[in-house]
């Protein structure tokens, strides 16, 4: 561990302070995004499309209309502005490879199963239902378009007028074939992943009135509250005729990352006038919202005797759905963590995500570097079979280190404490145990994984803050974070804590409000600690720096020996102390500021050219993990048991440790979902896991207990060298699962979910092989 | 209909419709949104309070069948300005994220301990199989609950509102309130 200098000598950063917001959510008292309520407000529902690709022949809301109770039904052709042109949502310039279109409401043509067709503003819940019944819709079906192998196809139904290929990235080091022929040992398979839903417990939900001035303003469920400008370019409104608030969210994980319930509420405010409240049913939420993509990968990776990496070759396909979304970027994070966290000199990428009638797919935690983790780290553990090296070992022999570059230009800055991780994985892990019975076999499994945290850094990235003092001596955090359960809001009052002294129950928070407080950026990308983080960071110190001077005076010592505590500011080992109050009161005498307004800015960089040749940096930095779990294995049921697990990750510094490990612990149970039983079916497009009695995700009874090794190496991009760990987590499960499997019972699965037939199966061919043999 | 019940322990008669859920009643009649709805269909149990004493999900029980019963809400368990014992252990141990899971599942353990069906992590895992979480991975909600069965002497209390220290003048107030620990 490497100390990190900080002012105060670390009180609070580094503390399981208790989250303000978990006093108030634990006595059900947090007002979410459906908990608010508005006198004469309308109810707003959809009418969702029954077919995955057809032509509308026939909307006709005429009897929906005439209901008692039904105040509008909105069509496409209502909507000011029905086109929405979706750059990748927050605080960025235009960036025309990633831009992506959809629809508000379907014109047209629908997509896929879901697709919004028009929009019912009613009195009253039960009349917004009967509309949903009154609405005819006349459909002429259209080929589906449901394998992503086929949908490049020359004679492939066109879904787009782009063509069915939504985005490519591709690069070339080296050579590969060359060197793939001269290798000691060479691996090939084929490996594939399912679609997920985010599953958060908070159904899509919100709230919109018409406030002073016109200023439209929306109260709802999201992670980005710069999709004020998405709702302002859809109703063909100025920027600033639309305000965004963001209440408490019940879990994101990127599923309110692209916008949701906003433009409708906006639309029935703008057009009716009167407030709107909509709530999704989890149906709606488990059909229409996008998932995490399918990708089917092919990879070729060779070695030298030693085990030294000497070429891969990885093909990329993912199923984007019905609309591109946040498809091309997630496609970017695919292509920048293929080759995972090893040294390779030779290295082909090639990746595609086409368009089909599926769900969109978009963001996902992990975000297209987590699928690729099943890939390279099953290629390292057949490789280290076929050379008889132990997996770790060969592991250990290829590690990126700092100073290298990952295939597409990415330098890593900060240090790479994998072999660290191994070590302490390893040892906490310990021998796996024995198997409960006879026809059970357990087994071991690891898997290592790379991930950025941060945006893209085209994107232009900044973060706000606002921080100023009370003349009672408390202290005000104004900064527009959504906090959507990860303690986003609670890290920021450790850090101003740690900076000013002010106790932690004596600051306030204001979050999520685009119009009220400074915009800080999307709580996504496993940004919003090392980005808000930093600019609360900033902003303490120059408020600091500011009354630091005004205390000198006051104390009669220099302003380097002043001192912030919980109670005022002292001389360092001095007696006196002076509280806030009266600090304040002597800066306000002088005009010395008492708040400040601080902006961090991330990285910049030269954005991709059109061009195979580019390499440069995309990300601000990574981190990495290590995780190994034991699993037992029914062998005539093909039941997997996770009997344990450990998750061990370099977070460079950990601001709340109990929140650290409980983003560790959470992506971990969402991964083993993932890696286990988790899958949204379609059938011809249609989806038919639309209830939570159908989409599985674990219980507790499923889970075991998921030990979290917090390794703190000081060194990270984030405030006191904190590195971002919402996302990481969720990349080694699947293939720490698969390698597990394999050691207990010696079948290789490649394909997502490892469920119970699947694995009987595997390992009936198995055994059937070895009595043949 | 008159429906009449206590909510909370303070009695209720509120006109609801016969065919709405419980879960609607206390949301949209009784203005009381401490109970979540998460799927509406009985499976995540977010939803979840106890009807004398025992756990059910209210969007699966009728408003009329809770005639003449005694209905708890998360928002009723804490006392005399601090939060019941299992709340501080959730809060404490990590067991809140984003909250939404949260009142079904305290309600829900409350029952499980109450009941003597959590004792031991396996029995608490089982006794919560019908209370979805996506944040926390479940382990430190079984530590809170495990803490709480055990009465756990170090589980300091935690105050149920904002520390009222606020207009304290000089230095007062600035210790931090009970449970809420600063530095290691």
């Amino acid at each position: 561990m490497t100390e990190v200098g900080v002012e105060t000598g670390k009180r609070v950063v580094g503390s399981e302070l208790a989250r303000h917001d978990a006093i108030e959510k634990v006595q059900g008292r947090t007002s979410y995004a459906a908990d608010h309520a508005l006198p004469r407000m309308l109810h707003a529902m959809l009418k969702r499309s029954d077919y995955a690709h057809a032509r509308l022949t026939r909307v006709d809301v005429a009897a929906a209309e005439a209901i008692e109770g039904v105040v509008r039904v909105f069509t496409a052709a209502d909507i000011p502005q029905n086109t929405v042109w979706v750059d990748v949502p927050g605080q960025t310039l235009e960036v025309g490879a990633l831009k992506a279109r959809s629809n508000v409401l379907a014109d047209e043509v629908v997509r896929y199963h879901g697709e919004p067709i028009a929009l019912i503003a009613a009195e009253s819940e039960d009349a917004a239902l009967a509309a949903l019944d009154a609405i005819v819709v006349d459909y002429e079906p259209l080929p589906v378009v449901d394998d992503p192998e086929h949908a490049l196809d020359d004679d492939a139904q066109q879904l787009h007028e782009s063509g069915n290929l939504l985005a490519h990235w591709e690069l070339e080091e080296g050579d590969v074939e060359a060197s793939l022929a001269g290798a000691a040992a060479v691996v090939e398979d084929e490996y594939r992943t399912q679609f997920i839903d985010h599953a958060y417990l908070e159904p899509e939900a919100g709230v919109a009135w018409r406030d002073t001035d016109g200023v439209i303003t929306i109260r709802a469920a999201t992670q980005v509250v710069e999709h004020f400008r998405d709702v302002a370019r859809i109703l063909e409104l100025p920027d600033n005729k639309v305000r965004l608030i963001t209440p408490y969210v019940g879990g994101g994980f990127g599923g309110k990352e692209d916008m949701t319930v906003e433009p409708y509420l906006g639309i029935v405010v703008a057009l009716t006038g009167r407030p709107v409240r909509m709530i999704w049913s989890r149906q709606e939420s488990l059909t229409a919202r996008q998932n995490r993509h399918a990708v089917r990968m092919r990879y070729r990776t060779g070695a030298d005797a030693e085990g030294q990496l000497v070429a891969m070759d990885v093909d990329i396909l993912s199923d984007g759905g019905a609309y591109a979304l946040l498809s091309a970027l997630v496609l970017l994070y695919s292509t920048t963590c293929a080759t995972g966290p090893y040294r390779c000199p030779n290295v082909k990428i090639r990746a595609r995500t086409v368009y089909t009638n599926h769900t969109p797919c978009s963001a996902m935690r992990g975000f297209g570097g987590m699928q690729v983790a099943l890939g390279y780290e099953g290629q390292m553990d057949r490789l280290a079979r076929e050379l008889g090296i132990d997996g770790l070992e060969l592991r250990r022999r290829n590690f990126v280190q700092r100073g290298d570059t990952l295939p597409i230009g990415q330098p890593l800055e900060t240090s790479v404490e994998l072999p660290a991780l191994v070590d302490a994985v390893g040892e906490r892990a310990g021998e796996p145990p024995e198997p409960s019975g006879p026809r059970r076999a357990v087994g071991r499994g690891y898997a290592c994984n790379l991930q950025p945290y941060g945006r893209c850094i085209w994107l232009n990235d900044w973060s706000s803050a606002w921080i100023g003092f009370e003349l009672d001596g408390t202290l005000t955090i104004r900064i527009a974070v959504p906090d959507i359960g990860g303690g986003q809001a609670s890290s920021l009052i450790q850090i101003a804590s740690e900076v000013l002294g002010v106790a932690p129950e004596r600051i306030s928070i204001h979050i999520g409000d685009s119009a009220l407080n400074p915009l800080t950026g999307t709580t996504t990308a496993t940004r919003q600690l090392y980005m808000s983080g930093n600019a609360v960071l900033k902003a303490a110190r120059e408020l600091r720096e500011s009354l630091a001077g005004v205390a000198a005076g006051l104390l009669e010592v220099d302003a380097e020996r002043v001192e912030f505590g919980p109670g005022g500011v002292r001389e360092q080992d001095g007696e006196r102390e002076i509280p806030f109050e009266e600090l304040l009161a002597a800066a306000a005498s002088v005009n010395a500021p008492w708040h400040v307004l601080a902006t961090h800015r991330a990285p910049k960089g030269v954005p991709w050219q059109a061009d195979e040749s580019w390499r440069g940096r995309v990300f601000p930095d990574l981190t990495y993990g290590c995780h190994a779990v034991d699993v037992e294995v029914d062998l005539d049921t093909g039941q997997v048991r996770v009997l344990r697990y450990v998750a061990g990750h370099d977070v460079g510094q950990a601001i709340n440790p109990q929140s650290v490990e409980g983003q560790i612990e959470g992506a971990v149970a969402m991964g083993l979902g993932y890696a286990l039983a988790e899958r949204v079916v379609f059938e011809e497009g249609q989806n038919l896991t639309t209830t939570f009695a159908q989409y599985l995700i674990p219980t507790a009874v499923e889970l075991p207990a998921i030990e979290s090794i917090v390794l703190e190496s000081g060194e990270g991009m984030g405030p006191f060298n904190a590195r971002g760990i919402g996302e990481p987590p969720i990349g080694p499960p699947a293939p720490a699962v698969a390698a597990a499997i394999e050691d207990a019972c010696g079948v290789a699965l490649t394909a997502l979910p490892f469920t119970p037939e699947r694995v009987a199966a595997a390992v009936r061919r198995e055994e059937d092989d070895d009595g043949a043999g | 209909m008159r429906i009449s019940f206590t909510l909370n322990g303070a009695p209720q008669s509120l006109e609801c419709p016969a065919h709405w859920t419980l879960l609607r009643m206390l949301r949209d009649v009784a203005g009381r949104t401490d109970a979540k709805h998460g799927c509406g269909e009985g499976v995540c149990g977010a939803c979840a309070v106890l009807v004398d004493g025992v756990a059910m999900n209210s969007c699966s029980v009728l408003a009329p069948q809770v005639e003449g019963t005694g209905v708890e809400t998360v928002a009723g368990l804490a006392s005399g300005g601090e939060l019941h014992p299992l709340q501080a252990e959730m809060v404490e141990r990590g067991g809140v994220q984003c909250g939404f899971c949260t009142p079904g599942m305290v309600l829900s353990a409350l029952e499980a301990v109450r009941v003597g069906a959590a004792g031991s992590d396996a029995e608490i895992r089982h006794s919560l199989a019908g209370n979805l979480c996506r944040c926390t991975g479940y382990g430190k909600i079984v530590a809170a609950v495990a803490a709480y069965r055990d009465g756990d002497p170090d589980g300091a209390a935690i105050a149920s509102d904002p520390p009222g220290e606020h207009r304290a003048k000089g230095g007062e107030g600035a210790a931090p309130a009970p449970g809420v620990g600063i530095g290691p």
